[in-house]
């Protein structure tokens, strides 16, 4: 059973983070840091700050990336913005109040010293941004502009037009440059992640795949840092990149480190419909679009074969703003989601299949003009435009809930440890600050927090007790043994030599997933996806095709192999929706509801984190369990009324 | 920007660049796409091609894709000879079926720049990028020394061009649309955001000397202004910064020669 020590420290919770940092971490002096080696998988927000501030530190540092530069990760393609408690609008808002929305919005599944730390380190963030030279959004006066976002009655989202989390990777990524310019940093382009290698039980080093090359190559280190993001792809169709996936993350977990509520996954209300089966993801538009455009359906199923403009106003059911009348058309994510699926299954949806809803920007056009709403969402309609061939100014917007984000990750400590010593883990590949759902906004904050102004203290704590220069060789029997592993997967991938390309399981598996285990699950729908899974799975082995050799650049054989990782993962997926008894946050149990359908959470049996630990090829995996003790805030019913 | 939508599927016949590796010789090669649905993406498209030929059990054409949403800069194709295909302001990912006529015959390429060496069939190595970027594209801050970010008023108007600027997603068609192969759109958009912004002022004339220096060292080409980069960019990042830079370059250089240095050396107690 894994220790599972959340390592909170004690005193009044605006205290916490300070005192720990000034009191009880323990520091490393300037001349042992360049002795110890530093691993840093992924270079999103999370990845790319941390490895940039480790090098300014004076550690050495290892960056790796299966894209071609690491300017490419996924963190990107954020469009909304930032939060940040600067109170710069004077309306009210203060770290604590952050740190509030952000607990509330997770559904009192988070850590209240985690995400107190996270509302502290937010106003930082925003001054380092800014000091970097990237280009938020300003006011006439030269000073910072802000907008809200759903969950939050205040404005404190800092942006970029449309690209907001363009601008902060490309931020993290040019302090990262600036470290590989001086050699501080060395960057491993196309060299991507597959096994961990663990040595009497702490994280040592790493295995890769050179994309390019082929070749599998063994890396030692002190420590090993995961900033790999999320697994929604495990769907198929999300907002995720084609690219990003779970690998590293779930070969951790194969080699000890806990998985912490991996079904805590979020489904964005404003996405881009499905328009046809070769589709290969779906693409979300920005939250911040709530601000000025009003969701709604038909009030009669009748109406909704008729163009937008031919439905009366007094036909129209404003539902957000009708059910949700002081948060409107800005409710939590998890909340219009399922609002936006419950008109849908009540046959009001709108569009081709029926599965969409209108997002309408009439009233915003005529309190602003066409030219004020371009100018705020432009780049917005103009995506909008590209994929569905029609106008949003003079239509409204078709929308319907994705997968966009997952809360689950694994497991960490409050220095971000993984019960692995020595490995660990920031960004979405975490768990720690979301709980059950994540706010807008919020996933840039935690990205760079952790890398910027987390890591760089914790990270010292765990060196400091390990003896500098100690780190193994690569000829250690455990790197061989690692080594060993990822070649018989790729071997086993490309002799199965069957008939069906990567896609066509991976397809299958992402409707499995959505049907049983996606924005609305039931006991039954999971047994019968924990029963489909490992059926597929089996098949997926046997049947298989990828061509080509391992030794060169193969782009099936990377797909299979990420693909033959989520035929796993959603397994424990399911498993954890299963156990876990209740509706919180995006994770939505019909079972477990009020009669309006809102989340009903069960505190009493299920206030806590539930850690899964990897017990074995065919071995039922261990539910460990951590407590979450609220001594601040109190747990209570999440209302946006 | 978008063609006017159709719903019939339609056939099409694609000639691809397929090259085994590095310094290899490639070759053209036909394949059939037939019954696309015109809402389909050009590279989802790809992928229902590429389906098929792993089910006869071919090696797939190889591609660079990533976010697939205009943003990531991954996706580097040159359909019929222009760099992310036949509109303007979109990236490859973003170019849909509907803009091909039924019966088109479409030519399929990878960026060619001497800069950027085909790795595989469709997939270049544009490393050089990040190369000139590390010769100076940052402004030197330690984490955690910035200062209030509201401390130093920005003016809305340079805030703007900065963003504009900003926006380049390091694709490379600049460099792919180039008959010199020059990075002067991608270089100078860099220089661009950091020289509009009062952050960037430190560092002004030793970033835009650095870059252009590391941009020529790799084996870019010179700027004849012709416009094609900006023409080519996703993000129609104007030409207008390749002037600005020039003339950061020329002040950088005339300072770099002309201005009084410190005999200072570092160190002391």
């Amino acid at each position: 059973m894994a220790k599972l020590e959340s390592k909170i420290p004690t005193g009044p919770l605006a205290d916490k983070w300070s005192t720990y940092k000034s009191e009880a971490l323990k520091l490393v002096n300037p001349a042992n840091k360049r002795k110890y080696e530093v691993i840093v998988v992924g270079a999103g927000l999370a990845g790319a700050s941390a490895a940039a501030t480790l090098a300014e530190l004076g550690y050495k540092v290892k960056c790796f990336v299966f894209h071609d530069t690491p300017r490419r990760a996924h963190s990107i393609a954020a469009q909304g913005g930032i939060n940040a408690a600067k109170n710069y609008q004077n309306d009210g808002d203060s770290v604590h109040r952050l740190y509030y929305d952000t607990i509330k919005g997770g559904d009192y599944r988070s850590r209240e010293a985690n995400v107190h730390r996270l509302a502290e380190v937010s106003v930082n963030i925003i001054d380092q941004c800014v000091a970097q030279g990237v280009p938020f959004a300003r006011e006439y006066g030269g000073l910072l502009a802000n907008r809200s976002f759903g969950g939050a009655q205040v404005s404190r989202t800092f942006y970029a037009r449309g690209q907001t989390g363009q601008q902060l990777l490309l931020g993290a990524y040019s302090a990262l440059m600036k470290e590989a310019g001086r050699g501080a940093v060395e960057v491993h382009p196309f060299e991507e992640m597959s096994d961990l290698v663990v040595i009497e039980g702490q994280a040592k080093g790493i295995i890769t795949r050179n994309l390019v090359s082929g070749e599998i190559r063994r890396w030692s280190a002190d420590a090993v840092i995961l900033a790999t993001g999320g697994y929604g792809n495990v769907f198929n169709l999300s907002t995720y990149a084609r690219g990003s996936n779970a690998t590293a993350a779930w070969r951790a977990y194969k080699r000890g480190a806990c998985f912490a509520n991996p079904c805590f996954t979020q489904i964005h209300p404003t996405c881009i419909p499905v328009s046809g089966d070769y589709q290969s993801k779906l693409t979300l538009m920005s939250e911040s679009l709530r601000n000025d455009g009003r969701i709604w359906v038909p009030k009669n199923a009748a109406d909704c074969d008729k163009p937008a403009s031919q439905i009366p106003e007094e036909a129209r059911d404003y539902y957000l703003e009708r059910i949700y009348p002081s948060f409107g058309n800005l409710a939590p994510r998890d909340v219009s989601s399922r609002a936006a699926m419950r008109m849908c299954d009540e046959g009001r949806g709108v569009g081709p299949g029926k599965r969409g809803v209108y997002l309408d920007f009439a009233d915003a056009i005529q309190r602003l003009t066409e030219d004020g709403v371009r100018e705020r969402y432009g780049n917005l309609f103009d995506i909008y435009h590209e994929i569905t061939n029609e106008n949003a100014y003079k239509q409204p917007m078709r929308i319907y809930p994705a997968v966009h984000y997952t809360m689950g990750g694994l497991w960490v400590d409050y220095n971000l440890m993984s019960n692995v010593p020595g490995l660990f883990v920031l960004g979405e590949a975490n768990f720690s600050d979301h709980g059950a759902n994540r706010l807008g906004a919020s996933a840039l904050m935690q990205g760079l927090a952790d890398g910027y102004f987390v890591i760089p203290y914790t990270i010292g704590n765990y060196l400091a007790t390990q003896k500098p220069g100690s780190r193994p060789k690569t000829d250690a029997t455990e790197f061989a043994q690692a080594e060993q592993n990822v070649r018989d997967i790729n071997d086993r991938l490309l002799g199965a030599n069957g008939k069906e390309p990567v896609s066509h399981f991976h397809k299958r598996l992402g409707l499995i997933m959505w049907e049983n285990c996606g924005m609305a699950r039931t006991k039954e729908s999971l047994q019968k996806a924990i029963k489909l899974i490992p059926e597929l799975r089996a098949e997926y082995w046997q049947n298989v095709r990828v061509p080509g050799s391992g030794a060169t650049l193969n782009q099936s054989l990377e797909n299979a192999s990420r693909v033959a990782d989520y035929m796993e993962l959603s397994e424990l997926m399911c498993r954890d929706a299963l156990a876990r008894e209740e509706s919180c946050g995006g994770h939505f149990r019909e079972e477990y509801q009020y009669p309006d359908g809102e989340c009903k959470r069960d505190d009493a049996n299920f206030g806590h984190v539930a850690a899964w630990e990897y017990q074995g090829d065919g071995k039922d995996p261990l539910r460990n369990v951590e407590p979450l003790n609220y001594e601040f805030t109190q747990m209570s019913v999440r209302s946006y009324k | 920007m978008v063609a006017e939508s159709s719903e019939k599927n339609i056939n099409v016949t694609l000639r691809v660049w397929r090259q085994a590796g590095p310094n290899q010789p490639g070759k053209f090669v036909e394949y059939q796409a037939k019954n696309c649905n015109p809402n389909m993406s050009f590279l989802e498209m790809l992928d229902v091609v590429n389906d098929s030929l792993v089910t006869q059990g071919e090696e797939p054409i190889a591609f660079a894709h990533d976010c697939r949403e205009g943003i990531c800069g991954t996706c580097n194709l040159v359909i019929d000879g222009k760099p992310h295909g036949p509109h303007k302001a979109i990236a490859t990912c973003q170019t849909y079926m509907r803009s091909f006529a039924d019966g088109a015959v479409i030519t399929v390429e990878p960026f060619r720049a001497k800069p950027f060496p085909v790795i595989k069939d469709l997939i270049t190595d544009r490393s050089a990028f990040d190369k000139i970027q590390q010769a100076g594209g940052f402004i030197s801050v330690r984490t955690g020394a910035g200062a209030d970010a509201n401390a130093t008023p920005i003016s809305k108007d340079n805030a703007d061009l900065a963003m504009d600027a900003a926006q380049c997603i390091g694709c490379g068609a600049c460099v792919a649309a180039c008959k010199n192969a020059s990075a002067m759109l991608f270089v100078a958009a860099k220089v661009s955001q950091f020289s509009l912004l009062p952050q960037g002022q430190p560092e002004r004339d030793r970033r835009v000397l650095a870059m252009v220096a590391k941009m020529d060292e790799l084996g870019f080409g010179s700027c004849t202004n012709q416009y094609e980069c900006s023409a080519a960019c996703p993000k129609l990042i104007s030409h207008d910064f390749i002037a600005r830079m020039n003339r950061d370059y020329i002040k950088a250089t005339i300072r770099q020669t002309f201005k009084p240095k410190s005999n200072a050396v570092a160190g002391g107690a």
